[in-house]
């Protein structure tokens, strides 16, 4: 099987890997550079626990092959907090009690954060369908509603 | 299964230069290779053992292939590669295809939909297809390089049963176009899911109408039904009904009785074959009412 260099940006920082031909960009993430906050729930594009930002964009990385993003941009959960300050959605989804085992919570994140990049004003129903593909097990979703409404209310405040 | 999440199986990624090569390739190693697009049935297939292919080959990165086209005087074009949130954010789309926006956003969620592509959903031929009633009856029609060059294969004749077209080794689809829809038409898609959003489809009803006065009714409908049948299902006589009959909800009702009867679902998963059925002749009458109203 081959195997491919591939030059990536992730969290602003370039990383030059090596990967085999079926690797996963999750499985990439993970195994080859020990970032774990990306996590592998279902495998089959339907949890979301796996979303990252690929090109600005959330995506299932379970579901896109490692050595399609050279030359990417990836921001995982680990790229939110910038020098040990969290970034609102992430403050948000504390204050609000949308954690509780936190497995879904990196999916989350990263889709709520794009769904506010593109909808700075999203209304409950934006949010539900925004997060239709991270799959919650503990808190019933709402708690994660109220999240995404608190930081889009800062952001406007801040702006 | 010991491992609830078995790695990819051994492949080799292949990213031709040119199109021509990309098309000998796939001729050259039939049945071991396939192009590579979204890759969201891909990867699941392959990780679940269903498709052994050997090679993945990559067709993104071609020319035109991610690009969505409006020419005012000859329609949409859209790259077999562009992602479905693109299609369905495009404004173009939105504005005189709304129809087609409407199923690219009933497809799971929407980090799915930033790689699941149109022309990848005919293209598995899935009966479920999301986007596959749209693009029948909006007169989809395909751009396929082969080995011998370019050809064009209209939806209507293109799929053969479950996960069967009539594409043939070394075919890529490069663009699937859409003429000029008719003059004040209006359209409709209705899935029902074991959930609100997300879910596969257990029915779904895409209809379309238009005034028509070669129709002895004045207009023409044009219904496809997915999850009823091994291919994307277009109901003949309640089309014919409908283009008959002065309309009236008992014209309706009565082609939405035809749609139940000619379609032949099965039992799976989702729904046993007869609530199928129910819910085609209910779903088809909803849609059909709602179109009409919009159109008459």
């Amino acid at each position: 099987m081959s195997t491919h260099k591939i030059n990536v940006k992730i969290n602003g920082g370039l990383e030059q890997v090596e990967v085999p031909s079926n690797m996963t960009l999750l499985s990439m993430l993970r195994e080859k550079l020990a970032m774990t906050g990306t996590k592998n729930g279902c495998a089959a594009g339907e949890c979301g626990a796996c979303t990252i930002l690929l090109n600005g964009e959330p995506v299932n990385s379970c579901m896109v092959l490692a050595v399609e993003a050279d030359g990417a941009e990836l921001v995982t959960v680990e790229g939110l907090a910038h020098e040990g300050e969290l970034e609102v959605i992430q403050k948000t989804i504390i204050d609000k009690g949308g954690v509780q085992c936190g497995f879904c919570t990196p999916g989350v994140l990263i889709s709520a954060k794009a769904l506010l990049t593109r909808n700075p004003n999203p209304s409950e129903a934006d949010i539900r369908e925004a997060l239709v593909g991270n799959l919650c097990r503990c808190t019933g979703y709402v708690r994660i509603v109220e999240a995404v409404q608190a930081a889009a209310e800062q952001q406007k405040g801040a702006a | 299964m010991n491992n609830a999440h078995p790695g990819l199986p051994e492949f080799d990624y292949i990213k031709p230069a040119t199109l021509p090569e990309a098309s000998q390739f796939l001729a050259q190693h039939t049945g071991e290779s396939r192009p590579f697009m979204g890759g969201t049935d891909t990867i699941v297939r392959m990780r679940d053992g269903f498709w052994k292919d050997k090679y993945l080959v990559e067709v993104k990165h071609f020319e035109g292939m991610t690009s969505i086209h409006f020419d005012p005087a000859k329609g949409l074009t859209i790259g077999a590669a562009a992602p479905m949130n693109q299609v369905a954010a495009h404004p173009d789309v939105r504005k005189y295809y709304p129809l087609l926006a409407e199923a690219a956003n009933s497809v799971a969620s929407y980090q799915l939909r930033n790689r699941a592509t149109i022309v990848g959903n005919i293209c598995n031929a899935s009966p479920a297809g999301d986007t596959t009633g749209a693009s029948i009856v909006l007169d989809g029609v395909l751009s396929v390089h082969g080995v011998n060059g370019v050809r064009t294969e209209p939806l209507k004749n293109f799929f053969l049963g479950p996960g069967k077209t009539v594409l043939k080794p070394g075919d890529i689809v490069t663009s699937i176009s859409y003429p000029l829809p008719a003059d004040g038409w209006a359209g409709k898609y209705i899935k029902l899911g074991r959930n609100a959003l997300s879910d596969l489809s257990i029915v779904g009803v895409t209809v379309l109408g238009y005034p028509d006065a070669t129709a002895k009714s004045g207009f023409r409908f044009r219904i496809a039904l997915a999850s009823v049948a091994p291919v994307p299902f277009i109901p003949t006589a309640a089309e014919a009904v409908l283009a008959e009959k002065p309309i009236s909800d008992a014209v309706i009702d009565e082609a939405a009785t035809a749609a139940m009867d000619a379609c032949t679902p099965i039992d799976d998963v989702r729904s046993s074959a007869r609530y199928r059925k129910l819910m085609v002749r209910n779903l088809t009458r909803k849609a059909l009412a709602e179109v009409w109203a919009k159109i008459k």
